[in-house]
């Protein structure tokens, strides 16, 4: 039952683009899918190992830039010279991968030496910092300028230009991003990450090394942030400070919480919702605030009376 | 010389309403345990509210100050009634999330009722600076210091004189406990969410005037509130006022001899150096308020 309902499901999904003849209506399911993988990538950190890191975007950020810069080359005078020439597209993606885990590793090993409220304020502090740098570091990022012509992702002579084959290659990889989740979270690390964020005193005293298990979370979680930042950097092919803002991290948490955190389907379920709510919004909505407020209280209503999310309120029935 | 002294004497002036900003949200927090989103919010509140009654109804500057404060401890007071009052037992990510939804909510309430252009509002203060031998402070500033610190003494005193105070104190220290001992918890976080809400719209209504009122002015207020508090130690009044000044002075500092441009980074990279080598933040006291 549950097997076919999946299939069903992704068989939906798979053929979309063949029968859904509307180019913005694509255009919404793609960005939508690539805040699904942030937000899966999120689910790790906030549903799996409890942490509540309100500065994911940062990650997704970072996937973006270091995609964008390598695949377009780059000149640098300070603090030293050095000079990058355009590589392809799939390398520089894997290194905006690379680049965004290594920034996840780095701000773990800081950020998990506090907890709660502590920690939240320090992840949300990092992201500002990136941000500003990004506005303000002009020769590598080109400031509020922007990085143009971002090339799209070209497997040999086939190039990612038209929406359908951007459909499907998100989708693929939203597919491989699930598939991770949830062989790492049933491993032995996963459920560790489930131990420590279900009381860490008594994980710490059966021998659970809490930074190396979080730290672990955070890299994973961040290469895969980047990911989606850099597919979102070769879809959209601009790249601004403005992918840094906090509303981003928001939708991701959003998507999460709505959805239920700790499950694998969580993200999937609100990420489907909060991703198409703005359009069906902005279509009955007088003004684009009028779409933001009705948005903001959906999302009191949804924590109010479904806390835990919609999937654990689904699985209980 | 005369620069550094010219800093010194910005960043007291900007550490007045820094340090307003920062007690109103580390007591919310430190009380409720709420992770106050909606904040910065109330400081665009009381701006607009100065602009709505001095610019749109022509009301005297000095009358409408005091009426944009109250306002603010009314919308708190409704805020904290209307979300808050029934997830008094929910954790930390729950009501941050609450908070986070009546943000954007508020927020986009605000741009659709002022539109996003920003509002000047008239001050009454002389255009030319005072000027103290080498230095030069504009008199708006001089009057936004002193009012500031004038609340900042009084929430000191209303937490540390009144009966009301003492109940927020005990609360702080052991919720159950204080309602064990017949204080109303409810009426205590109605009450502080209610004052923390009146100083944030303090600071807006009183940095109104001396910048320009626009919708999204709440957010770096709130983040640098944010910073002051972790600062200052998460529940600590003095150390969110000292907190409020140093955050002032690095700003001033940075924006000096570094780069302008990363003048509000300094904030930020201040708390990831605090928390490196103090976590609790600088004056953190576990066990006490006030």
């Amino acid at each position: 039952m549950r097997a076919g309902l999946t299939i069903l499901f992704l068989g939906i999904l798979a053929s979309l683009p063949l029968w859904l003849d509307n180019a913005y209506l694509l255009h919404v399911l793609i960005v939508t899918g690539i805040f699904i993988v942030a937000a899966m990538s999120l689910n790790l950190l906030l549903g799996y190992a409890g942490q509540l890191s309100l500065g994911h975007v940062a990650f997704f950020g970072i996937g973006a830039y270091a995609s964008a810069l390598v695949s377009l080359g780059f000149k640098l005078s300070f603090p030293f010279e050095i000079v990058v020439e355009a590589k392809p597209v799939w390398l520089a993606m894997l290194i905006g991968m690379v680049a965004a885990g290594l920034a996840g590793w780095f701000i773990g090993r800081i950020a998990f030496r506090v907890r709660g409220a502590y920690f939240v304020i320090v992840s949300i502090s990092f992201v500002e910092v990136v941000r500003l740098v990004a506005v303000n570091w002009v020769e590598l990022t080109q400031g509020p300028m922007a990085l143009n012509n971002i090339p799209p992702l070209a497997v040999g002579d086939f190039v990612f230009y038209k929406k359908p084959e951007n459909y499907w290659l998100v989708l693929g990889v939203a597919i491989v991003c699930y598939i991770l989740i949830r062989r790492l979270v049933y491993s032995r690390a996963g459920r560790a990450m489930v131990a420590l964020a279900e009381n860490e005193p008594l994980a710490t005293s059966v021998g659970i090394d809490v930074t190396r298990y979080l730290v672990l979370a955070a890299v994973v979680s961040a290469a895969m942030a980047g990911a989606a930042g850099a597919l979102y950097a070769h879809y959209v092919r601009i790249v601004d400070p403005d992918v840094f803002l906090f509303i981003y991290t928001v939708t991701m948490v959003i998507m999460v919480i709505t959805g239920g955190k700790g499950t694998l389907a969580g993200p999937i379920v609100g990420g489907l919702i909060f991703g198409l709510l703005p359009e069906g919004l902005r279509a009955m909505a007088f003004a684009p605030e009028a779409q933001w407020i009705v948005y903001g209280v959906l999302m009191v209503l949804v924590v109010y009376f479904l806390p835990r999310g919609i999937v654990p309120a689904l699985q209980r029935k | 010389m005369d620069e550094l002294l010219q800093h010194c004497l910005n960043a007291l002036m900007l550490g007045g309403t820094y340090a307003l900003l920062g007690i109103g949200l580390t007591l919310i927090f430190g009380i409720m345990k709420v992770v106050n989103f909606t904040h910065g919010e109330l400081y665009a509140f009381g701006a607009y509210m100065m602009y709505a009654l001095v610019m749109v109804l022509g009301a005297n500057f000095f009358v409408a100050l005091p009426l944009a404060i109250a306002l603010g401890v009314a919308l708190g007071a409704l805020l904290q009634f209307v979300l808050l009052r029934r997830l008094h037992s929910a954790d930390i990510d729950t009501t941050m999330l609450v908070m986070i939804g009546a943000w954007i909510a508020l927020q986009n309430a605000e741009q659709l009722a002022w539109t996003g252009v920003a509002k000047s509002i008239a001050s009454p203060f002389p255009a030319a600076p005072l000027v103290i031998g080498p230095v030069s402070v504009a008199w708006n500033r001089v009057f936004v210091f002193f009012i500031a610190l004038i609340l900042i003494g009084a929430t000191y005193l209303l937490i540390n004189q009144t009966k009301l105070g003492r109940a927020m104190r005990a609360t702080f220290q052991d919720r159950d406990t204080a309602a064990l001992m017949g204080v109303r918890i409810g009426n205590i976080h109605t009450a502080t969410f209610a004052l923390g809400s009146g100083l944030a719209a303090a600071a807006g209504a009183l940095l109104g005037p001396v910048f320009v009122a626009y919708p999204s002015m709440g957010d770096l207020a709130a983040a640098k509130a944010f910073a002051v508090v972790i600062l200052g130690g998460l529940g600590s009044i003095p150390g969110a006022t000292i907190g409020g000044f140093i955050l002032a002075l690095a700003e001033e500092l940075g924006a000096g001899y570094v780069s302008s441009g990363y003048r509000d980074a300094m904030g930020f990279l201040l708390i990831i150096v605090i928390l490196l080598f103090r976590p609790t933040g600088l004056f953190a006291r576990k066990e006490r308020i006030g």
